[in-house]
């Protein structure tokens, strides 16, 4: 049952100033994401193409640092991004509060484990990690062998 | 029958349909977003793992269901401009109708370039 506490009562000013910042947030980082998004889906599928997308590729735009940084910016911006918005949509769909609880810190336990992860890929990256014989040719050149 | 409320932004006109997609939209990339960030994190387990895995977006279903995302990243991502623009540009509210049909064009536009390349690689029609 939803009881509702104590009518009139201002939400607190520090919560509304946490919303503020979200709702900032999720302008900035957009703005951010057409361009790093729309710039990865032109060069991957757009002009390389799905079918040239393998583990030679990858470690052939991350031999730059410019895409580690490209990718490491999408990474956390997307996802920051992507769980804000799922968090509105819980908020505005929840009835019980134990649920609207249990959904968002799930989101953001997901979202910061993925964050964790894509980082630790991208900073620690090793091109000649196991080569495949096939493959050997296109890593050669990021990795002497 | 009731008339419709009028000189609201939102209900039952564009500026609703608008919001409906851009949570459909948003909610989608997101799950993709997921699982993205986990088959790229595959390069640092082997060359392998990552291959076998990346080669199932090769697939035509999938890439078929790649214009999908495509289309929902354009529209979502064309639409959030949209929105920034009613928040802050003076004229954003008076022009929001408008600027939904220029974000559908835009995107519909981009589609088109986009599409008929796309299929060419999923299908290997290599010119």
């Amino acid at each position: 049952m939803v009881t509702i506490e104590t009518p009139r009562s201002p939400r607190s000013r520090k919560g509304a100033k946490w919303e503020k910042w979200g709702w900032l947030y999720m302008r900035a980082s957009g703005v951010l994401l057409l361009v790093l998004i729309f710039g990865h889906l032109f060069i991957n599928l757009f002009q390389n193409g799905i079918q040239a997308i393998t583990f030679a590729f990858v470690a052939g735009k991350w031999a730059d640092p410019f895409w580690k940084i490209w990718d490491g910016a999408m990474l956390w911006l997307a996802l920051i991004h992507g769980t804000n918005g799922m968090r509105t949509i819980v908020n505005d769909y929840t009835v019980r509060l134990g649920m609207r609880k249990f959904l968002n810190v799930t989101l953001w336990v997901v979202c910061a484990a993925l964050v964790i992860l894509g980082t630790l890929v991208i900073t620690t990256f090793d091109p000649c990690i196991d080569p495949s014989v096939n493959q050997l040719a296109d890593l050669a050149i990021h990795c002497g062998k | 029958m009731a008339k419709l409320p009028a000189g609201t932004l939102y209900r039952g006109k564009v500026g609703m349909w608008s919001w409906v997609l851009h949570r459909i939209t948003g909610v989608a990339i997101f799950f993709f977003l997921l699982v993205h960030t986990l088959d790229t994190a595959l390069v640092r387990v082997s060359p392998e793992a990552y291959d076998a895995v990346i080669n199932t977006y090769k697939t035509p279903i999938i890439g078929i269901g790649e214009l999908g995302l495509v289309a929902a990243i354009l529209f979502h991502g064309l639409n959030g401009i949209r929105v920034i623009l009613i928040d802050f540009w003076r004229k954003g509210a008076k022009y929001q109708n408008v600027m939904f049909w220029i974000v559908v064009g835009l995107a519909l536009l981009l589609f088109i370039g986009f599409a008929p390349r796309h299929l060419a690689h999923v299908f290997h029609w290599n010119a």
